[in-house]
């Protein structure tokens, strides 16, 4: 019954919202985590401009693409440095936020 | 019994703030859910703050207090000083805040705040009872500390550090100001609303002179024996604007002493400098309300817990963005999104009767030095031994020397970070 209550409210915000279902959830650490991309990414990761879109891409896409940056595989001008900030758990928190 | 009734509640009036968001349902319901936030402020800070609290958790009732219906801001209106983008370009409404995320927007002053009785009145003689405050009201001007300058010259002299009206005085002045004339421009000593941004300002009108009045110069006169992204300023400015631009730091008495607006001259310890445009940007404090409100210190500016951003002051208040003390993170829009987000998270939780997370924040801060070059400064925050730290090995500025691809493609990112920003904030 309680389970039942949460997860309706989960994806009714979800679905209405556009929310990934973890924002809904209890998972206000990975809120924490993944919600100052949206600076730059859009919410939700949609972009409105020249900045890439990581709506829609895949969490093992956003996964390999971070470490790469982080690690100097993949050229870029600031995600390197932001890339550097997380840990290779923290990346695939942010990967599964936002991948799905 | 009572955990499984307030469960169920929560889950009704979940889905008629969901039910709202799609214009189905107008009301929002009389009695919080999960509790009333008023949010002071429509910038970067409260108007973030207030639509993630919705996002988060659509019990939450928000009210936002903003006396403006247009907010024009300060990031990017260096663009409308170099003639590349419009006011329009940098003026948002709160359209979305309301109908896409179920906030209600209120357009008044908010005058005081009671602490002990929770409540909020404006300017019209409204009052507003809180559970949680958040104050995101930015700056405001230490009038007295330069003597000279003050609201009564303004508008002879701008200091267009809030978007907007000043922006447009700026702007119309530098556009009468004829060809081989001299702007004159005085950044604040620190701490300061956007590090960068006077920097930014020097380069956007140096642009402006470059394509229209080319034997017009530049000076400005720095309190500072340094600026953020000096090396890179430096390197552009030079490419790009030859010597056009002249930088008097505090080493060579750059700081301003006293303002004489009727001979629009700047006197400095040592010299005295006569601008045909003179743009002097004040030293700064934590807006108004937040010192009515009990939440600034004797530095004028506001201490907060850095795990939530809740007041060192008053309980159940919250100050995010430029008015907060939330050192190492700079004064900036980026800084005040990310705050934003930690804060509600945090008044999310609370509400919610869990423990706050722990903050995880970035900022991003690009500044144009020409339209096709773009230069940025980038850190990740986490949390250690109960304060905000740099997370190391991340951060840090754009490579000097690097080719002109790599700037163009850091100015087209500049502009996609405002794009993006903007719809995070009031989108």
């Amino acid at each position: 019954m309680k389970n039942r209550s949460c997860i309706a409210a989960a994806f009714a915000a979800s679905l209405v919202l556009g929310v990934p279902s973890l924002a809904a959830a209890d998972s206000m650490d990975s809120n924490m985590l993944g919600n100052p991309c949206a600076g730059c990414h859009g919410t939700a990761g949609q972009s409105k401009g020249a900045m890439p879109t990581i709506k829609g891409k895949s969490a093992k896409f956003i996964a390999k693409a971070l470490k790469d940056f982080r690690d100097g595989k993949k050229p870029s001008t600031v995600m390197q440095r932001i890339a550097k900030g997380y840990t290779d758990a923290q990346i695939d928190a942010l990967a599964k936020q936002y991948g799905g | 019994m009572a955990k499984l009734t307030r469960r169920a509640f929560t889950t009704l009036a979940g889905t008629a703030g969901a039910a709202s968001a799609l214009g189905l349902v107008n009301i929002i319901p009389a009695r919080a859910a999960s509790g009333r936030v008023v949010v002071i402020g429509g910038g970067f800070g409260g108007a973030t703050a207030a639509k993630y609290l919705r996002r988060m958790d659509p019990g939450i009732q928000v009210t936002l207090i903003e006396p403006k219906k247009q907010f024009v801001t300060c990031p990017f209106s260096n663009t409308v000083l170099g003639g590349i983008n419009d006011i329009g370009f940098i003026t948002h409404n709160y359209d979305a805040l309301k109908s896409t995320w179920g906030a209600t927007v209120v357009h008044d002053m908010a005058t005081a705040v009671d602490t002990g009785k929770k409540t909020v009145t404006t300017g019209g003689g409204r009052t507003f009872g809180y559970d949680k405050l958040v104050l995101s009201p930015g700056i405001d001007f230490r009038w007295d500390a330069v003597p000279g300058y003050g609201p009564d010259v303004a508008g002879k002299i701008p200091h267009a550090w809030h978007g907007g009206e000043q922006t447009v005085a700026l702007r119309k002045q530098l556009e009468a100001m004829p060809d081989g004339g001299v702007f004159v421009i005085a950044p604040p000593t620190n701490p300061f609303r956007c590090p960068p941004g006077p920097y930014e300002r020097v380069s956007m009108v140096a642009h402006y002179f470059k394509t229209t009045k080319p034997k017009s110069k530049i000076i400005i006169l720095d309190p500072k024996p340094k600026f953020s992204k000096m090396p890179l300023f430096l390197e552009g400015w030079k490419a790009l604007y030859g010597g056009m631009i002249e930088w008097v730091g505090a080493g060579d008495g750059g700081a301003t002493k006293r303002v004489d607006a009727a001979n629009m001259t700047l006197h400095t310890e040592i010299d005295e400098y006569k601008g045909d445009v003179v743009n002097f940007i004040p030293t700064q404090k934590a807006g108004k309300i937040a010192q009515l409100a009990g939440a600034t210190d004797k530095t004028g500016w506001c201490p907060i817990n850095p795990r939530t951003f809740e007041s060192k002051m008053v309980k159940d208040v919250y100050v995010i963005g430029d008015a907060s003390i939330a050192s190492p993170l700079p004064k900036s829009g980026f800084a005040a999104n990310s705050e934003a987000k930690v804060c509600a998270a945090a008044i999310a939780a609370e509400l919610a009767g869990k423990a706050p997370g722990e903050p995880s924040m970035i900022n991003t801060c690009y500044s144009l030095v020409s339209p096709d070059y773009g230069i940025s400064v980038a850190m990740v925050y986490g949390f250690a031994d109960g304060k905000i730290t740099k997370k190391k090995g991340s951060g840090g500025v754009s490579p000097k020397g690097a080719n002109a691809e790599f700037r163009k493609k850091e100015a087209q990112y500049a502009e996609g970070w405002y794009s993006s920003i903007s719809s995070d904030i009031w989108g």
